[in-house]
């Protein structure tokens, strides 16, 4: 499974790692819904150090398309939010 | 859906939408390569810009230090003399550059920061950029339109993620780089106005965050005086005089201080 970190790279991650992934993935969810900016950032942290742990990194040259895509490290609850806003763009 | 779901297909979404497809596949892949050598010049250009601003921060924050340094000097030579109102003085003018220096500070790691991301996502956007083009030559040399379609989709996009994440970059990074200068204008106008020597021009904001800083600064200052007085105590020799020499023991300032002394008419 391909794991791109916006701004940072992609990582190639076990497929038995995707329901720790998920876990810590949804503690960044309800963050984002509840507003709780000190959760948010520890909770991205939490899953993109997972990422880059269990992950091998693709080399710079690779063109592979991502599996799942995650908001760049820095990013704050707002920038996630409107990450997520655009969800219109979807079809069904 | 978990969020990681929703801001893939979103951004996918995005990402696919941005490529123009021209009816010849073979077409795309060249129109997307000059994108991409756009996109790559923009991202270099964004290094540029950040690397200016954060040489401008930096520049700036030179400058206060030297002037929070030069009062300190001042304020040790004055008490040195027994002039503690003019310590006092020069200690509040320090107080009120040390939250700018920090804010500098602050801004200048932030700026080496973003300087540093996009360095590498030029350096990851041309790789990718130089691998596509391989690929490109591949596909045109090797295949006719129709067979094309399948190779070019795989191709396209993981570029096409590529080139919305640096594009996103490089987005951040110009919107960072605006705020900050922005408010280094304004600390290059303050210093170039001189009025970095008036101390009273600093405390800028509303009346109450303006009371708070005051508050603050008088026991910032209460706290350094006391620790360069201890320092001071004992010192035998006083240097020569700062402004006018003032005979006034230590013991007698105090004195006066409590009363609470009128400025230094000097």
């Amino acid at each position: 499974m391909i794991v791109r970190i916006l701004a940072e790279g992609q990582w190639d991650v076990p497929d038995d790692q995707l329901p720790a992934l998920n876990e810590l993935d949804s503690a960044v969810e309800k963050a984002v819904e509840q507003g709780d900016r000190e959760t948010f950032s520890q909770s991205l942290d939490a899953l993109l150090n997972a990422v880059r742990t269990a992950g091998t990194r693709l080399p710079d040259e690779s063109l592979e398309d991502s599996d799942l895509i995650l908001p760049p490290a820095d990013a704050t609850l707002e920038e996630v939010r409107e990450l997520l806003s655009d969800e219109g763009l979807i079809p069904g | 859906m978990t969020l990681m779901k929703r801001i893939s297909l979103i951004f996918r979404a995005k990402a696919d939408k941005a490529l123009d497809r021209a009816e010849d596949p073979r077409e795309t892949l060249d129109y997307s390569y000059k994108r991409q050598l756009e996109l790559l010049t923009k991202v270099r250009r964004g290094v540029a810009d950040v690397a200016t601003s954060r040489k401008r921060v930096e520049l700036q924050a030179a400058q206060l230090q030297q002037q929070s340094d030069k009062l300190t000097d001042q304020a040790q030579k004055a008490l040195s003399m027994g002039r503690e109102d003019l310590a006092r003085e020069a200690l509040t003018r320090k107080s009120g550059l040390t939250g700018q220096l920090s804010d500098l500070k602050a801004q200048q790691a932030q700026l080496q920061g973003e300087e540093e991301k996009l360095t590498l996502a030029s350096q990851r956007l041309q790789a990718k950029v130089e691998s596509f083009r391989t690929q490109k030559e591949t596909i045109k040399a090797q295949y006719t339109a129709a067979e094309a379609q399948t190779r070019i989709n795989e191709a396209f996009s993981g570029i096409s993620e590529e080139m919305g994440d640096v594009g996103m970059a490089v987005q951040r990074a110009e919107d960072k780089t605006a705020q900050m200068q922005a408010r280094a204008g304004a600390i290059d106008e303050l210093i170039a106005s001189g009025a970095l020597d008036d101390a009273s021009s600093l405390n800028r904001g509303d009346d109450i965050s303006r009371e708070l800083e005051a508050m603050s600064s008088h026991s910032d200052v209460e706290a350094e005086l006391a620790a360069l007085k201890a320092g001071t105590t004992g010192e035998a020799t006083a240097p020569q005089a700062l402004e006018q020499a003032d005979s006034t023991p230590p013991a007698q300032v105090e004195a006066a201080e409590e009363t609470r002394q009128e400025g230094g008419s000097a």
